[in-house]
């Protein structure tokens, strides 16, 4: 029973790196209908930004909030300046441009900091707070971090106008117009948005997984599978999806001999395979539902 | 004369369809002398190059069959192409099956694996489908490393094969050989796509992608088709994954990452979706471009790539295929314009 506790509380811990990202997927996937394949490589470049600007002198919460305005107007000019041009092209162009970018931010990230691996401060220090190895202050403080920003999401689009104007860009874009929604930069705000959770996800992320360009590789597939888990359409979904993947992950590789340590991406990918299967929207998800 | 009665209007565009129908012949022939004589003109490692070309071109129409002309995205389809190469080098390696056997063995085993896969899958539309596929291709190295199978796939080493010789004493190279029967393995799969796609079921898959509502309607057995497609997908990646094993002579669990299905989704959007020669283009500009953005930088090739991609991309949103046919419509307007300032003289 003792292992077991143990190894819930482990899975919470890296439950909470999975659940940073499913909620930058889940934003931008809100905004532009479609899931960013380049969403860890802007949160790893971000997060390298971070780091740059540390290197400068800056103090921690300093770069902190500095990195996230720079993802922040990053993400607006990507789509200004990218998507925009093509926004009627079919769907597998897009895809093929996140391919891109993710080719083109991961070769400039190597090219500029190179592929050593650096470490990054965390700015809870790295004390346990629920007895040895259980629960350090950093895992505790992400889970805290994960929390306020969703906070803030949910005040942001419940009761703000523009958040109400994004819902309905995403909702529905020809009535949005019709009633003077400027949808075109609604979307522009929402990759903004998505890079700035990214940039927060990356810094989070980045001192127990340690900074390199490849870093965010395997985790935006558990993101992706937290993401699926609780639904595309429910940020509280995404957060409650990362932290059950992480759990079911660290659980699997504890009691289920050879298959747990060596297969731990085959269990995100059973993972999302069976809950598609069962509940194609996710345990917290809206059924979308469309006109034929 | 006067040429505008209907019957001699028929007849003219009968003459036109039979000389189009002609002219394809043609090309289609010179095409084809062309490529039998190249191997004998260039060197080794350009041959090998236009192999493993063909091979791509393989796995491309693959995809293209499932994308273009079923409405399903898969970014998974690099895991199909591993499990036809694993298929044909254990083959080769342990049960000592001639190399041409494990092609058709290839292709069938991944045509169940990419049938019992689809058949989930299908509940999936557009998004989830991209993202389970995804899933895939990225735990696919692992499943191959994972150490109870290590006896049949050599674990992280992978397994090396040999090339095979030319048969009956054919005074050509290993290289050249395998050029040719690379081609003859791809005459036969492209044929095979025309056809399935003129035929009853190719209609069918083409009205699934269109509206599967009405194809629903009209008596189609939308999970079947679909599932049977995306085995048929996976039969034509699975053959070139097979073939690419003999050509390299070498599989390793970390040939087959995610990277793998990225670039032959990659050669599919260039080639353009939904066009069967396209499948060419695409192969071409997979092998060839990343050498050549290496060639600009070393250090950013990724950087240099994405960019030519990008810029593709804006120029023609629709590939090969969409730029193809904006210059035959040009060309058919300048004709036209001709045709009529000189039927004014006349």
């Amino acid at each position: 029973m003792d292992l077991f506790i143990h190894q819930v509380l482990a899975g919470l811990a890296t439950g909470a790196i999975y659940a940073c990202m499913a909620l930058a997927v889940v934003m931008i996937y809100q905004a532009i209908d479609h899931f960013n394949f380049a969403q860890g490589e802007m949160a790893m470049f971000s997060t390298f930004i971070a780091w740059q600007l540390m290197q400068w002198g800056f103090p921690y919460w300093a770069a902190f909030f500095v990195t996230i305005g720079i993802s922040f107007a990053a993400g607006v000019l990507i789509e200004r300046a990218i998507f925009r041009p093509i926004h009627d092209a079919p769907i597998l162009s897009h895809v093929v441009i996140f391919i891109a970018l993710f080719v083109i931010i991961n070769s400039f990230a190597g090219f500029i900091w190179e592929f050593t691996i650096k470490a990054f401060p965390s700015p809870f220090g790295t004390k346990p707070v629920l007895g040895e190895g259980l629960l350090s202050a950093h895992d505790a403080g992400m889970m805290a971090v994960v929390g306020i920003v969703l906070l803030l999401l949910y005040g942001f689009f419940r009761y703000t106008r523009i958040g109400l104007a994004m819902r309905a860009a995403a909702a529905n874009p020809d009535s949005a117009k019709l009633v003077g929604v400027r949808v075109g930069w609604m979307l522009a705000l929402g990759w903004g948005m998505a890079a700035a959770i990214g940039a927060v996800a990356g810094m989070m992320i980045a001192p127990v997984v340690f900074l390199e360009p490849n870093m965010m590789l395997s985790i935006l597939l558990y993101g992706f599978a937290g993401a699926v888990v609780g639904g595309l359409t429910s940020p509280v979904g995404a957060v409650l999806g990362g932290f059950s993947v992480g759990v079911v992950e660290n659980l699997a590789g504890t009691f289920i001999p050879y298959f747990g340590s060596e297969m731990k991406l085959s269990i995100a990918l059973a993972l999302i395979v069976a809950v598609l299967m069962v509940r194609p929207s996710g345990i917290f998800g809206r059924k979308v539902v469309t006109r034929v | 004369m006067k040429t505008d009665t209907p019957t001699a209007m028929l007849d003219a565009q009968d003459n036109a369809s039979s000389n189009a129908g002609m002219w394809r012949l043609l090309i289609a022939l010179g095409l084809l002398a062309f490529l039998i004589g190249l191997p004998l003109l260039s060197k080794n490692f350009f041959v090998f190059q236009l192999t493993l070309a063909m091979v791509y071109a393989i796995a491309i129409l693959g995809l293209n069959l499932l994308t273009g002309f079923n409405g399903q995205f898969s970014l998974g389809h690099g895991a199909f192409y591993a499990i036809g190469a694993y298929t044909a080098a254990i083959l080769m390696d342990q049960g000592g099956i001639s190399y041409i056997w494990t092609i058709p063995a290839a292709g069938m085993i991944c045509f169940v694996a990419g049938f019992l896969f689809g058949l989930p899958a299908l509940r999936l539309e557009g998004t989830y489908l991209a993202l389970a596929t995804f899933a895939l291709a990225v735990a696919m190295p692992q499943i191959l490393k994972f150490s109870p199978l290590e006896h049949w796939t050599g674990g992280v080493q992978g397994i090396v094969i040999l090339k095979p010789d030319a048969p009956f004493g054919l005074p050509i190279s290993q290289d050249q050989w395998l050029y040719y029967f690379t081609l003859v393995t791809l005459i036969l799969m492209f044929a095979f796509a025309y056809n399935l796609v003129g035929s009853r079921t190719g209609r069918a898959m083409k009205a699934i992608r269109d509206n599967p509502t009405a194809a629903k309607a009209m008596g189609i057995n939308l999970s079947l088709f679909k599932s049977l497609t995306f085995g048929v997908s996976a039969l034509y990646v699975g053959v070139a994954g097979a073939l690419s094993a003999i050509v390299v002579q070498f599989v390793a669990p970390d040939s087959f990452t995610f990277a793998l299905s990225v670039i032959l989704f990659v050669g599919l959007v260039v080639g353009g979706v939904g066009w069967i020669p396209g499948a060419f283009f695409g192969a071409l500009f997979i092998l060839f471009v990343p050498h050549f953005a290496e060639g600009i930088s070393k250090g950013l090739a990724g950087a240099v790539y994405g960019i030519m991609l990008i810029l593709l991309i804006f120029i023609m949103p629709s590939g090969a295929a969409g730029l193809l046919k904006l210059l035959l419509d040009r060309f058919a307007i300048v004709r036209r314009l001709i045709e009529g300032l000189s039927g004014r003289k006349r």
